[in-house]
């Protein structure tokens, strides 16, 4: 028994060795090293607990292509990780000399911070549901889909385009991430259309598109004529039943040409990108990352109008246009609204 | 009063027998395995091998009945190697079948990545459409209820109905839950248990894998990893819910998704005073419940999770 466990880690501790005379190396040569290194793609590591088919680390998984191509970094990932193994997968992937590591700790807070303390070298930036903590792990910093902007401006659409004045909203779970947008999009629509009555249920999980389809199913019987579509399945039923979709995160129109309205999409490039910046120029810090994804970091945007061009009010198209000004240049926030939404 | 007018509408059964259809496949598949004396918990395993296999089979271009096809012979293949493991061998049924959900949802994401290594949504095909039954379509409720369905919704229900003629009236289903209850009275009568409890277990899962195929080709039209979400699980409690019989496990099956599609429909009412949690544990807790009353004079075969050991007293 001891034997396995003495030669499971030998390897590792090989690693560690190895790192360390890295380390001491440069740290002998200074400066002029890490500035000669600069040029070189940066070894950036995914560890993702959903496949990468899931909308919201899609966005993350394109940012990261985008750089890779560009090649501003050498990009690595494991996907559908449970959490149970994430911290593994973490130290893996530090142990292999990657310099950035992105993710998702929303189930594996504490682990992954812990992991930041054990590799200080290396630049953690996680999706996450707290904020970072400069003095616990200066490493350590934390991002989410703060894009509650656009949710706003697909909001405004959407009270236009509803007939019935009834919207129905399926959900995963109730977390800060779905609220926030949630609660944008129906500030949005209630902007337009004041007594708009919301459905909104969460079916407990992430990926039961059958379950979604059933919900947005039960809430068109129930009067909905317009569905927020924040999980796959939704959009089908809207399609279906030839009612109209409001897209999240992702550009599903494509699939739908007479269903989804308009979407409001998340764009990680900002924020991945300014992590690359830090980490080249060597002054990575514990920083809230949340703000790149807001809409005047040129983090979300409302998708283009595309097959419904002409067919939405031009009153609103205009209002959205102002808004989208109003918002860019600092003149109108959109709240940041956490609370878990209910019907109306 | 809202709440109770639901029940009373059309698309309420309509939801209801759509969510059922998926489980009454399973619960039969199970239902078959656990007659002949074996439990197999590779259940939510082989129905996320079946709905890949399925669906992945219609994506490639073949049409959804070969689809469904090969979704049978995967979940099949599942459980032969369920029953190897089992019957001749005699290991721990629990143990087995973990490993099977284990081996079969991982190697199925396997497959799918190997397949599909660069997609941002998974492909979609064209699932089975709603077919009429001419004439019994327009019975009120009922009709659009139970026959205004998709063709593999009507092979659920002519599932249950082949699944206990054969298990009551046939010498092989005599043979079938002669094994699960005492075996060695079957092996005197020159009938091999090895092979009966092999061809139970194979049959069963390709049920459950033509269930899992249900969600991947009719509920919705695309596959996602995960997307079983636990109904296996469902099943087996469904087995005990009915008793071992076909006929109550189907009302168990119909009883659950009513739940579920009651739920759904109550979520959209409550103007937020109720958890949205009370509501999605509702279809399990009202099943507890039944399950309690229903399942406690229930009479199990006497030889379920023994192995069998030829000439071992």
């Amino acid at each position: 028994m001891t034997r396995t466990i003495l030669s499971q880690f030998s390897p590792s501790r090989r690693t560690v060795l190895k790192g360390m005379g890295a380390g001491a190396t440069l740290a002998v040569t200074g400066g002029l090293a890490t500035r000669a290194f600069a040029a070189d793609p940066i070894k950036v590591a995914a560890v993702y607990t959903v496949p990468v088919e899931q909308q919201w680390v899609s966005r993350i998984h394109k940012a990261a292509n985008a750089a890779k191509e560009r090649g501003d970094i050498e990009y690595v990932f494991t996907e559908n990780t449970a959490n149970t193994d994430y911290e593994r997968v973490m130290r893996e992937y530090c142990e292999a000399g990657h310099k950035l590591i992105l993710g998702e700790v929303f189930g594996v807070e504490d682990a992954a911070r812990a992991v930041a303390k054990d590799y200080p070298d290396v630049a953690f930036l996680m999706g996450s549901s707290f904020k970072p903590d400069a003095a616990a792990a200066p490493n350590f910093s934390t991002f989410d889909n703060f894009i509650q902007d656009a949710s706003y401006l697909s909001g405004l659409i959407a009270g236009a385009m509803t007939k019935s004045k009834n919207i129905g909203m399926v959900g995963g779970y109730p977390i800060p991430e779905v609220n926030r947008l949630m609660n944008a999009f129906m500030a949005g629509v209630k902007e337009v259309a004041p007594d708009t009555k919301f459905q909104v249920a969460f079916i407990g999980s992430w990926f039961d598109p059958p379950k979604a389809k059933e919900t947005a199913f039960a809430q068109i019987d129930a009067g909905a004529d317009l569905l927020y579509a924040e999980r796959f399945g939704v959009s089908d039923a809207a399609k279906e039943r030839k009612v109209l979709a409001v897209g999240n995160v992702i550009d599903t129109q494509g699939d739908y040409p007479e269903t989804v309205v308009a979407s409001a999409l998340w764009h990680f490039e900002p924020t991945l990108d300014h992590a690359i910046e830090q980490v080249k120029a060597g002054t990575f810090k514990a920083e809230d990352y949340g703000v790149y994804s807001f809409m005047k970091s040129g983090g979300c945007s409302l998708a283009p109008l595309g097959a419904f061009e002409g067919k939405v009010p031009a009153d609103v198209v205009s209002k959205v246009a102002e808004k989208e000004k109003a918002i860019k240049d600092g003149s109108f926030t959109v709240e940041i609204n956490d609370a878990e939404p209910k019907s109306s | 009063m809202e709440a109770l007018e639901i029940l009373f509408t059309a698309s309420f059964w309509v939801a209801a027998i759509r969510i059922a259809s998926p489980l009454i496949f399973a619960t039969m598949g199970e239902l078959i395995c656990e007659r002949a004396g074996v439990l197999n918990l590779g259940i939510e395993g082989i129905m996320t091998a079946g709905a890949f296999a399925g669906w992945f089979t219609v994506y490639l271009g073949g049409d959804l009945w070969t689809g469904v096809l090969v979704a049978a012979l995967v979940g099949m293949t599942l459980g032969l190697l369920h029953s190897v493991l089992t019957v001749p061998l005699g290991l721990s049924q629990h143990v087995v079948g973990i490993g099977i959900t284990m081996l079969a949802t991982s190697l199925t994401y396997y497959f799918y990545r190997l397949a599909l290594p660069e997609v941002t949504s998974p492909p979609k095909i064209v699932p089975f459409e709603p077919w009429a039954v001419p004439g019994l379509s327009k019975l009120p409720i009922v009709g659009e209820a139970l026959f205004n369905q998709t063709p593999l919704t009507y092979m659920a229900f002519a599932t249950v109905i082949v699944v206990a003629w054969a298990l009551y009236r046939t010498p092989l289903g005599l043979a079938v839950r002669a094994v699960g209850e005492n075996p060695s009275a079957v092996e005197a009568q020159g009938i091999s248990v090895t092979i009966i409890r092999t061809g139970a277990v194979m049959a069963g899962s390709a049920l459950m894998a033509i269930g899992g195929a249900f969600l991947t080709m009719s509920a919705f039209n695309s596959f996602f990893f995960n997307m079983i979400n636990g109904r296996g699980w469902v099943c087996i409690a469904l087995v005990v819910f009915g008793s071992w019989r076909p006929g109550k496990a189907l009302i168990g099956a119909i009883l659950f998704a009513a739940f579920d599609a009651y739920q759904i429909r109550l979520q959209q009412l409550s103007g937020g005073i109720v958890p949205y949690q009370i509501f999605l544990m509702l279809p399990y807790a009202l099943s507890i419940l039944a399950l309690i009353v229903v399942a406690r004079r229930a009479t199990y075969p006497k030889a379920l999770m023994v192995p069998y050991q030829k000439g071992e007293r």
